[in-house]
C-alpha cells in the first residue's frame, strides 16, 4: 500500500496511511514541516491504518512530535504508536543530548583571511626551500657512491619520462614549427623576404620553442605522474615504511626522479629541435619551393654557434624545476584522495608557471650578455 | 514477508577468470532475520562471491535471487532498485575521504531523494546514535577516526536507507578484541530490533561463534553450509584445520569455559 500523509486545515489532525519506507521521507517531510509551523493546541495522530515504519521516517516523526509537544501541544494517538518508537526512545536515553549546533564556526573577516593567507604563503615558501635544501644535501652525499645514486632507478625514470615521451614531443614540435613557419612566410612574402622564414623557424625552434614546448609537455606528463605516484605512496604509508627501514625517502624516491628528468629533458629537447627543423624544411619546400640543400645552407647562415646551446642550456634547469615541484607536491599529500587530486593539479600548474617564468629570466639574461 | 522463503538464494554459482576456476556450483539460501557467515581461506573466492551477490559481478554460471528477484540477469534501473534494498560495509570502510562523517552518512539519502538540510542533519544524528558513535564525530573527516570508528561510520552509511539486508565484509578485521566484541553486540542488537538479515564475510572465529546462525565454508570451489556446530563437526581436512587448529581450539576452550561458568 502506498504511503499517504494528510493534515486537516486546522493542523490538528495528522493521518498516516500505509507503510512508510525511507523512500517516503520527502512526502512525510512536507507534512511535518506544516505541523511545526502550526500554532500550539491539540494534535491527533491517526496511525490506525498505517503500516510498518522504517527507522528513518519514524525518527523524523518522533522528532517533530517532541518539538510540537515542547511548545505545549497535547498529542493523542489513534491506533498503536509505530513500533520503532520504543527503540528510538531507548537510543536517545542511552546517549546524552542531541547534536549541538555548529561548533565554533571559523572566524571570518578580511583581516583574518589576509593574515591566514600570508602565513600560509610564507609557510609554503619555507617548505619549498627546505625541500630543495634537503634534495641538494641528499644529492651531495649520495654523489660519493654509485649504489646510493640508484643508477637503475635513474635509468628507469629516464626511460619513462624521456624515451616514452619521444613520440608526442616529436609530433608537437613538428606541428608547432610548421604553424610558426606558415604564418611567418605569409607575413614576409609581401616584402619578398620569404627566405627569412628559415631564419624565423630556426631561431624560434632552437632558442625558445623546442625547449619550452618540451618542458610544458613534460610538466603535464611527468610532473603530474611524480606528484600522483608519491602522493599515493604517502597515502599508503609507503613513505613511512621506507623511513622505518632506515632508508631516506629523498634518496630513494626524490633524487632518482629529479636526476632522471634532468637527464631526460635535454635529450627530449634534441629530438624536439630536430623535428622542429624538419618541419621547417618541409614547410619551406612545400610553400616556397625551396629545395632542401638550400634550406640547410640558409640555416647555416642564420644561426650562430651558440644558438643551439642557448636553448639547450635551459633544458636541465626546466627539468629540475618540474621534477622538484612534482615530487614536493606529491610528498605534501596527506589524509585524503581529494588532497591527491588537488596537489597533482598544483604540481602541473606551478611547474608550467615556473618553467615560463624561468624562460623569461633567461631571455633577459641572454640579452644582457649578448648570448 | 514469509519466513520460509529465502531472502537470498544463491544457485549453482560458477565463476572463472581465464583458466582459473574460483567457484563451481556454489549454492545456499539465506533466510529472513538470519546472520549468515561466509568463511574461506585466502583466495577461496569470498570477495568474488560477495560481489556476485551484490550484483557487482556477473557470474559465469548460476543465479542469485534477492527477495525473489533474480539479479544476475538484471541491469540498469531494475538493479539499482534492488541495490537500495541492501546496505554494504567494505573491509577497509571505503569511506569517502574527502567528505565528513555526516556527508558520508547522508550521501545515499541525499542522492536518492530530495530532503532539506535540517532533515538530513536529523538523520545523521539518528544513524550515529544507531551505531553508537558520539555525535561530535559528525564533523570529522575519515582520516581523523580510529579503525573502530571507521567501521561504525561505514555501518551507519550502510544503514542510511533503512535496508532490509546487510552485507558486512570482514566487519571486525583490524579491531582490538574489545572493539570487535562491541561491534558484534551492535550487529546482534540491530538484527534484533530492526529484523535485519545479515550476511557477513569474516575470519574472526569469535565473531563467527557469537553472531552467526549458519555458516557457509568455501572449500574446493563449493560451499559447505551448516550451523556452526555442524561445520565444526565436519571432517573435511581444511575445515578441521580451520576450526581445530591452534586458534580454533582456543575458541572451543573458551566456549567450554563459558558453558561451565
Amino acid at each position: 500500500m502506498d504511503f499517504v500523509a494528510e493534515i486537516d486545515e486546522a493542523g490538528s489532525r495528522l493521518r498516516l496511511e500505509g507503510g512508510c519506507r525511507m523512500a517516503d521521507a520527502p512526502v512525510l517531510q512536507v507534512q511535518l514541516q506544516r505541523l511545526v509551523t502550526a500554532p500550539p493546541g491539540s494534535l491527533t495522530i491517526d496511525v490506525s491504518s498505517a503500516g510498518a515504519f522504517d527507522i528513518g521516517p519514524a525518527w523524523l516523526l518522533r522528532d517533530v512530535i517532541e518539538a510540537v509537544a515542547a511548545r505545549g501541544t497535547v498529542i493523542q494517538f489513534v491506533g498503536r504508536r509505530p513500533e520503532h518508537f520504543a527503540y528510538l526512545d531507548e537510543l536517545v536515553a542511552r546517549a546524552g543530548p542531541g547534536l549541538s549546533a555548529r561548533a565554533g564556526e571559523p572566524e571570518t573577516g578580511w583581516l583574518v583571511a589576509f593574515g591566514r593567507h600570508v602565513v600560509e604563503r610564507v609557510q609554503s615558501y619555507y617548505e619549498a626551500f627546505s625541500f630543495g635544501g634537503r634534495v641538494l644535501s641528499t644529492a651531495t652525499t649520495a654523489w660519493t657512491s654509485l649504489k646510493r645514486l640508484r643508477v637503475a632507478s635513474v635509468v628507469r625514470h629516464v626511460h619513462e619520462t624521456g624515451v616514452q615521451a619521444i613520440p608526442v614531443v616529436a609530433v608537437i614540435a613538428f606541428l608547432i614549427s610548421v604553424i610558426a613557419g606558415y604564418i611567418g612566410a605569409q607575413q614576409l612574402r609581401p616584402y619578398g623576404a620569404e627566405i627569412y622564414t628559415v631564419d624565423l623557424v630556426a631561431l624560434g625552434v632552437l632558442r625558445e620553442l623546442g625547449v619550452l614546448l618540451t618542458a610544458i609537455m613534460v610538466a603535464g606528463r611527468t610532473g603530474s605522474a611524480y606528484a600522483a605516484e608519491l602522493g599515493v605512496m604517502k597515502l599508503n604509508d609507503e613513505v613511512d615504511a621506507l623511513e622505518s627501514m632506515g632508508l631516506n625517502p629523498y634518496e630513494v624516491l626524490v633524487l632518482p626522479r629529479v636526476l632522471g628528468l634532468v637527464i631526460a629533458l635535454p635529450l627530449l629537447t634534441v629530438v624536439a629541435d630536430a623535428m622542429g627543423l624538419a618541419g621547417g624544411a618541409l614547410l619551406t619546400w612545400y610553400l616556397l619551393d625551396l629545395p632542401w640543400p638550400q634550406f640547410f645552407m640558409r640555416l647555416d647562415a642564420a644561426i650562430a654557434d651558440t644558438t643551439f646551446w642557448a636553448g639547450m642550456v635551459k633544458a636541465p634547469i626546466f627539468g629540475l624545476l618540474i621534477a622538484l615541484t612534482g615530487t614536493l607536491r606529491g610528498l605534501q599529500v596527506r589524509e585524503s584522495s581529494r588532497e591527491l587530486g588537488r596537489l597533482t593539479t598544483v604540481a602541473v600548474v606551478q611547474s608550467i608557471f615556473l618553467v615560463i617564468f624561468a624562460d623569461a629570466l633567461f631571455a633577459v639574461f641572454f640579452l644582457e650578455i649578448d648570448f | 514477508m514469509s519466513s520460509t522463503r529465502p531472502v537470498i538464494s544463491v544457485r549453482d554459482i560458477g565463476n572463472r577468470f581465464g583458466t582459473q576456476v574460483v567457484h563451481d556450483g556454489v549454492s545456499f539460501d539465506v533466510y529472513h532475520g538470519e546472520i549468515f557467515g561466509i568463511v574461506g581461506g585466502s583466495g577461496s573466492g569470498k570477495s568474488v562471491l560477495l560481489k556476485t551477490m551484490l550484483g557487482l559481478l556477473q557470474p559465469t554460471a548460476g543465479s542469485v535471487e534477492i527477495e525473489g528477484r533474480e539479479i544476475t540477469r538484471m541491469a540498469g534501473r531494475e538493479l539499482r532498485e534492488v541495490k537500495r534494498r541492501y546496505g554494504v560495509t567494505f573491509q577497509h570502510g571505503a569511506l569517502f575521504t574527502s567528505l565528513t562523517v555526516a556527508e558520508n552518512v547522508t550521501l545515499p539519502v541525499a542522492e536518492a531523494m530530495d530532503l532539506e538540510e535540517a532533515v538530513l542533519a536529523r538523520l545523521v544524528e539518528l544513524r550515529l546514535r544507531m551505531v553508537g558513535l558520539p555525535l561530535d564525530a559528525a564533523a570529522k573527516y575519515p582520516a581523523q577516526l580510529s579503525g573502530g570508528m571507521i567501521k561504525r561510520v561505514a555501518l551507519a552509511r550502510a544503514l542510511a536507507l533503512d535496508p532490509a539486508l546487510l552485507f558486512l565484509d570482514e566487519p571486525t578485521a583490524g579491531l582490538d578484541p574489545i572493539a570487535a566484541a562491541a561491534f558484534d553486540d551492535l550487529v546482534l542488537y540491530l538484527r534484533k530490533t530492526l529484523h535485519l538479515t545479515v550476511v557477513m564475510v569474516t575470519h574472526d572465529l569469535d565473531t563467527l561463534s557469537r553472531t552467526c546462525d549458519r555458516v557457509a565454508v568455501l572449500v574446493d570451489r563449493k560451499a559447505v553450509v551448516d550451523t556452526l556446530e555442524g561445520i565444526v563437526a565436519n571432517d573435511h581436512p581444511w575445515i578441521r584445520e580451520y576450526f581445530h587448529g591452534v586458534r580454533g581450539r582456543q575458541m572451543a576452550a573458551k566456549q567450554e569455559d563459558e558453558r561451565g561458568a
